[in-house]
């Protein structure tokens, strides 16, 4: 059975971590887009409002500003929805913030699926692709509400911007409060060696599920919690790779130019087998409950046991 | 510095400005040339800067929204002594720490962060102010932007949140040549009434001679002694300012001068001074 410590939204993870950071440390700044409350950032600004600002609906300028604070010192973290914490000011995250290496870390809330209701404008599903590309970023994106606490304060600490994909679903704590945390460092979640199932975010818990029904039928997986997208740990990439000769990645999120693909990119490369994406094929979601939408778009656990047994089928 | 030594100063960096650009063979002196005198008299009469220590923690903070303009900037930080002076002839060539526009990942002393993406400066500015309001520190900010540049949303953005958090720390500087790339700012998008919309949005508006030194001494002070307000210098310039064949002219907005005309453009300058 997969073990599970519990259920919450990694937004709260996100949160935490801020008001503990801010109690620490002076030079935590943190600013809102008229998302504070939903995107958990409101503990913060109660806790410490000479440090907090709302700049209201303007992502761009609240981006722009987060890049003059750290200039004057501080440690800015910027959160709302990941589609217009990403999307809305990715040229002030690229010109002004990464390309001037400035100390600010954005919160993307709101990220996949998961999102629900709200439809498609609301569901972030392209901040991987758009944000790894950008020179200098450092991307995270953990896999449950405890690892989101740790990624926000390892993020604080580290020089340089970084951008934190999380959600607002509550879903299932996999890791435990004592999993070490490092940048760049992938964790196996469970050995194997038939199939290496890597997954990011939300996926994770999706893969070790998989990982379950596969073992009853014989396949035994090793499943790897990437949290870092970049850098990618390209070292667990390459010996799960010559370990288990089939890869299937899974994310919630478009499998053009995300994770899947930055996985791909280490695997033909170094040690090129078979490889299955799961992911959003190439389309928009739309309104609906999280769990009906991804099963709709083929992100559940039965997915990946498809998308493993195709895999199969080409190893050599 | 007294006026008379500005003019002298503001007629050096111009030929920089002209040698520059004549041997990087590209680049901006319509817009390099309208704002030197806003930018000289800020430098050597305004701004806490030392050329010596330019992190140092109490200096004020220049933005060049309007990037492509970095010529004046660089020939200012070389008559500060911040930088050599040889260096200028690197501009725009491989490896060299003057970009074709500011790049804080050069190490160039003197440039804080890196512009060029018109209509990105002004929240920048917003940003340090807003920190070191929070900071209880006596740092002032300035942000010199273009009027074309005005056509950005992200400059309202900006100017809505300046006044909301009374950051009466933030000088903008709006250098009003009235040309862009593709001609009369008028006809491309107007942006007039320029002042009346900064009052609008809440801001202390001086409406000045972008070339007019006393005027524009006077209005930086004036700003340092305005409370709860940023303040903004709607300056009128001319584009190619003190080049006869470059006043006025669109097309000077991103063209390198030849050889001759660099020598008669500063025969023109040397002659203005005597």
């Amino acid at each position: 059975m997969v073990k599970v410590y519990g259920n919450k939204a990694t937004r709260f993870g996100f949160g935490e971590a801020l008001v503990e950071l801010g109690k620490k440390d002076e030079k935590i700044f943190v600013l809102g887009a008229d998302t504070v409350s939903s995107v958990a950032i409101n503990g913060f600004q109660k806790s410490f409002p000479e440090r907090f600002a709302n700049v209201g609906i303007a992502e761009s300028n609240m981006l722009g500003m987060a890049s003059g604070l750290a200039l004057a010192g501080f440690v800015p973290f910027v959160a709302t929805y990941g589609v217009f914490a990403s999307g809305r000011p990715w040229e002030q995250i690229r010109t002004t913030i990464c390309y001037s290496n400035l100390n600010v870390k954005i919160g993307g809330s709101h990220s996949g699926l998961m999102v629900g209701p709200d439809g498609a404008t609301h569901q972030a599903l392209e901040e991987i692709a758009i944000m790894r590309c950008l020179p200098k970023m450092t991307l995270l994106s953990p896999c449950d509400a405890i690892e989101t606490k740790k990624a926000t304060m390892a993020a604080a600490y580290f020089n340089g911007p970084v951008y934190i994909r999380y959600g607002r679903e509550n879903i299932p704590v996999i890791t435990e409060e004592t999993a070490p945390f490092e940048i760049g460092k992938a964790q196996i979640m469970k050995e194997g060696q038939d199939v290496c199932i890597m997954a990011t975010g939300t996926m994770v818990y999706e893969s070790l599920m998989s990982a379950e029904i596969l073992e009853k039928e014989g396949i035994n997986a090793k499943v790897i919690n990437i949290h870092t997208i970049k850098p990618i740990d390209e070292k667990a990439i390459i010996d799960a790779a010559k370990e288990c000769g089939a890869i299937v990645t899974a994310e919630e999120h478009q499998i053009f130019g995300g994770f899947g693909s930055a996985v791909a990119e280490v695997v033909v490369k170094n040690m090129p087998v078979p490889m299955e994406f799961i992911g959003m094929k190439d389309s928009f979601g739309e309104s609906g409950k999280p769990s009906e939408l991804m099963a709709k778009f083929g992100l559940k656990d039965v997915n990946i046991v498809n998308a493993v047994k195709k895999v199969l089928s080409r190893k050599s | 510095m007294e006026l008379g030594d500005l003019k002298i100063m503001s007629a050096s960096v111009r030929k920089d400005i002209l040698k520059m650009l004549e041997l990087a063979g590209s680049g901006h002196p319509g817009g390099s040339l309208s704002s030197v005198e806003l930018v000289v008299d800020l430098y050597f009469n305004h701004m806490r800067f030392d050329p010596k220590n330019t992190k140092d923690k109490n200096r004020d903070y220049f933005i060049l929204s309007k990037g492509h303009v970095c010529p004046v900037l660089y020939s200012v930080l070389a008559q500060l002594e911040c930088i050599n002076g040889d260096e200028l002839c690197t501009l725009r060539q491989a490896g060299s720490r003057l970009q074709g526009h500011p790049a804080a990942d050069k190490g160039l002393p003197g440039v804080e962060v890196s512009t060029g993406s018109l209509g990105y400066g002004l929240s920048i500015g917003v940003g340090v102010a807003k920190a070191m309001k929070t900071l209880k520190q006596k740092n002032r900010v300035y942000v010199l932007m273009g009027d074309g540049e005005q056509q950005e949303g992200t400059i309202w953005e900006a100017a809505m949140a300046a006044s909301h958090f009374k950051l009466d720390n933030l000088c903008a500087i709006v250098d009003c040549n009235g040309l862009q790339i593709d001609g009369n700012v008028s006809d491309v998008l107007n942006i007039e009434p320029i002042a009346d919309k900064y009052k609008a949005f809440g801001w202390n508006v001086i409406s000045l001679d972008g070339h007019d030194l006393a005027q524009i001494d006077k209005a930086y002070s004036d700003a340092k002694l305005k409370k709860d307000k940023p303040t903004v210098l709607i300056a009128k310039t001319v584009k190619g300012k003190g080049v006869s064949f470059m006043e006025n002219i669109a097309d000077w907005h991103g063209k390198a001068p030849s050889k001759e005309q660099m020598l008669q453009a500063i025969s023109e300058i040397d002659a203005s001074i005597k």
